[in-house]
C-alpha cells in the first residue's frame, strides 16, 4: 500500500504546483455553462428548465478535458515504465492516479457546481440532489477515464479518439445523473438513479482499474 | 480448437464454407423479400409500415450479434494471442456498423409514421446509438497507431469494454417500458403470428448468412493486405 500513497502524493504535488491544472478544468466548467445560458438566451424559466442537464453535460466535459494527460506525460518521459517496474501492483497505481485525477478534477467541478448552477437558474430544492450525483457519478467517470486514458497511449491522435472512445460510455452516467437532479426539482423521490449512479460506481471501481491496468501493460510491452 | 488458429488451415475451412453461405442467402433474400414485402399479411394496427420491421428486427439483432462476435474474438485474441481472432473480430466492425445503422435509420423511418416522431430518447434507442459510436470508435482506436500490434491491443481491449452495453440493449425494452414494443422473441417462444414469423426468420437467416459471406470475403482481403505488408518488407530488407 505505500506504493499507493507514494504515487497519490506525487500526482497530488506535480498538480498543485502547476495550479493552472485545477484552474483550467473549473474555468472550462464555467465557460461552457456560459455558452450554453447565451445559447438558449436571458429567459430565466427556459435556464431553471435546462440548468440540470447542462450542468451535468459541462462536467462530464470538463472532467474529459485532463484525461488525456493522465498517463500520457508519464509514458512520453518513461516514467510508466519505472512505476510499472517499481514493484507497486499497476493496479494501485491505475487507482492512485484515478483518485487523483478525481481529486483535481471531480472534487473540484463538485465545489463549483452550485456556483454554476446558481448562475442558470437551478430550483432551491435541486442543489442536494446535484452535489450528491455528481459526489456519485465523478469518481466513476474518471474510472472510466482512467481506461481510455490507457487504451490511447501512443495513438496518433489521442485527444479526439479519447472522447469518442469515453464519451458513449458516459452517456448512463448522464442520464442517471441528470435524472436525479430532475427528479429532485420536481419534489419526486431521488433513490433510483442514486441506485443506478452507486451501482455504476461500484461496478467500475471493480473492473476499471484491472482493465486500465491491463491496458498500461499491453501498452508499454 | 487451437488448431483452427492457423490462418491457413482456417481460410481452407472459411473458403469451403463461402460458396454455401452465399448461396443460402442470395436464396433466402430472393424468397424472404418479396414474402416479406408483398405477400405477408398487413398488421391490424399499423398496416402496411410493418413491412420495415423485415429489415429493422434482423438489421437490429445482427448489430448486437456482430458485436458479440467482435468481442469474443478479441478475448480469443487477448487470451491465446491468435492473430487470426482479432483479423475476424476487425473485419466484422464495418459489417456490424452497416447492421447498426441500417437498424437505427430503418427504425427512424418506422417511428415516423406510428410514433409521430423521428426519434425519442429511449433506452433502446440510445444503446443502439452507443453500439454505433462504439463500432466508430472500435475502428478508430484500430487505425491510430503507427505500430499495428498496439492498435490490435488496444481495439481489442475496447471491443471488450463495451460489451458491457449488449445486455442493456437487450433488456432495455424489458427495464424502461418506453415507446419501443418489447421484443418478439422471449423464452416463452414468439409473440407474433405465424404468417409474419416465417418471412422474419427468412430474412434474419438471409441477414447471418450475408453476414458470414462478407465476412469471408474482408478476411481474405485483410490476409492478402497483410501478405503484400510482409513481401515489401522482405523487399525493402532485401534492397
Amino acid at each position: 500500500m505505500s506504493g499507493f500513497s507514494t504515487i497519490l502524493r506525487r500526482e497530488l504535488t506535480l498538480s498543485l504546483r502547476s495550479q493552472g491544472d485545477v484552474m483550467t478544468v473549473i474555468a472550462f466548467f464555467a465557460i461552457a455553462a456560459a455558452l450554453f445560458a447565451f445559447g438558449v438566451g436571458p429567459e430565466l424559466n427556459v435556464q431553471s428548465r435546462i440548468a440540470s442537464g447542462v450542468v451535468w453535460t459541462t462536467a462530464l466535459l470538463a472532467a474529459l478535458l485532463s484525461l488525456e494527460r493522465l498517463f500520457a506525460l508519464d509514458y512520453e518521459d518513461g516514467t510508466l515504465d519505472q512505476l510499472m517496474l517499481s514493484g507497486t501492483e499497476p493496479i494501485a497505481m491505475v487507482l492512485a492516479k484515478t483518485l487523483a485525477h478525481w481529486l483535481t478534477t471531480g472534487l473540484a467541478l463538485l465545489i463549483a457546481a452550485p456556483v454554476v448552477a446558481l448562475a442558470l437558474q437551478l430550483p432551491t430544492q435541486a442543489y442536494g440532489a446535484l452535489m450528491m450525483s455528481l459526489a456519485l457519478g465523478t469518481p466513476t467517470l474518471s474510472l472510466l477515464g482512467a481506461v481510455g486514458a490507457a487504451l490511447i497511449l501512443g495513438a496518433k491522435r489521442g485527444g479526439v479518439l479519447l472522447s469518442l472512445l469515453l464519451l458513449p460510455l458516459y452517456i448512463p452516467i448522464l442520464i442517471f445523473g441528470a435524472a436525479a437532479v430532475e427528479g429532485a426539482t420536481l419534489g419526486l423521490s431521488t433513490s433510483a438513479p442514486y441506485a443506478v449512479l452507486g451501482g455504476l460506481l461500484v461496478a467500475a471501481l471493480t473492473l476499471c482499474p484491472w482493465a486500465a491496468a491491463s491496458a498500461l501493460r499491453h501498452a508499454l510491452e | 480448437m487451437h488448431k483452427y488458429a492457423n490462418p491457413t488451415f482456417f481460410m481452407r475451412i472459411a473458403n469451403a464454407v463461402f460458396p454455401y453461405a452465399a448461396g443460402i442467402s442470395i436464396l433466402c433474400f430472393a424468397v424472404g423479400i418479396p414474402l416479406a414485402l408483398v405477400f405477408s399479411p398487413p398488421d391490424y394496427q399499423q398496416g402496411e409500415t410493418v413491412r420495415i420491421m423485415y429489415v429493422h428486427v434482423p438489421a437490429a439483432w445482427m448489430g448486437s450479434m456482430v458485436y458479440g462476435v467482435m468481442a469474443v474474438s478479441s478475448a480469443v485474441y487477448l487470451i491465446w494471442r491468435h492473430t487470426i481472432a482479432h483479423i475476424i473480430a476487425r473485419a466484422s466492425a464495418p459489417i456490424g456498423a452497416m447492421f447498426t445503422a441500417l437498424c437505427l435509420v430503418t427504425g427512424m423511418l418506422w417511428g415516423e409514421p406510428m410514433w409521430g416522431t423521428w426519434w425519442v430518447w429511449d433506452a433502446r434507442l440510445t444503446s443502439m446509438l452507443i453500439l454505433l459510436f462504439l463500432y466508430i470508435g472500435y475502428i478508430a482506436l484500430g487505425d491510430s497507431f503507427e505500430d499495428q500490434e498496439r492498435g490490435d491491443k488496444a481495439s481489442a481491449m475496447l471491443a471488450l469494454v463495451g460489451s458491457v452495453n449488449l445486455p442493456i440493449i437487450h433488456f432495455s425494452v424489458e427495464w424502461w417500458n418506453t415507446l419501443h414494443q418489447p421484443a418478439i422473441r422471449s423464452f416463452e417462444g414468439f409473440s407474433i403470428n405465424a404468417a409474419m414469423l416465417w418471412p422474419l426468420l427468412l430474412m434474419v437467416f438471409a441477414f447471418q448468412t450475408y453476414y458470414v459471406s462478407v465476412l469471408i470475403i474482408r478476411l481474405r482481403g485483410e490476409l492478402l493486405s497483410a501478405k503484400i505488408r510482409t513481401a515489401r518488407f522482405n523487399l525493402a530488407a532485401a534492397e
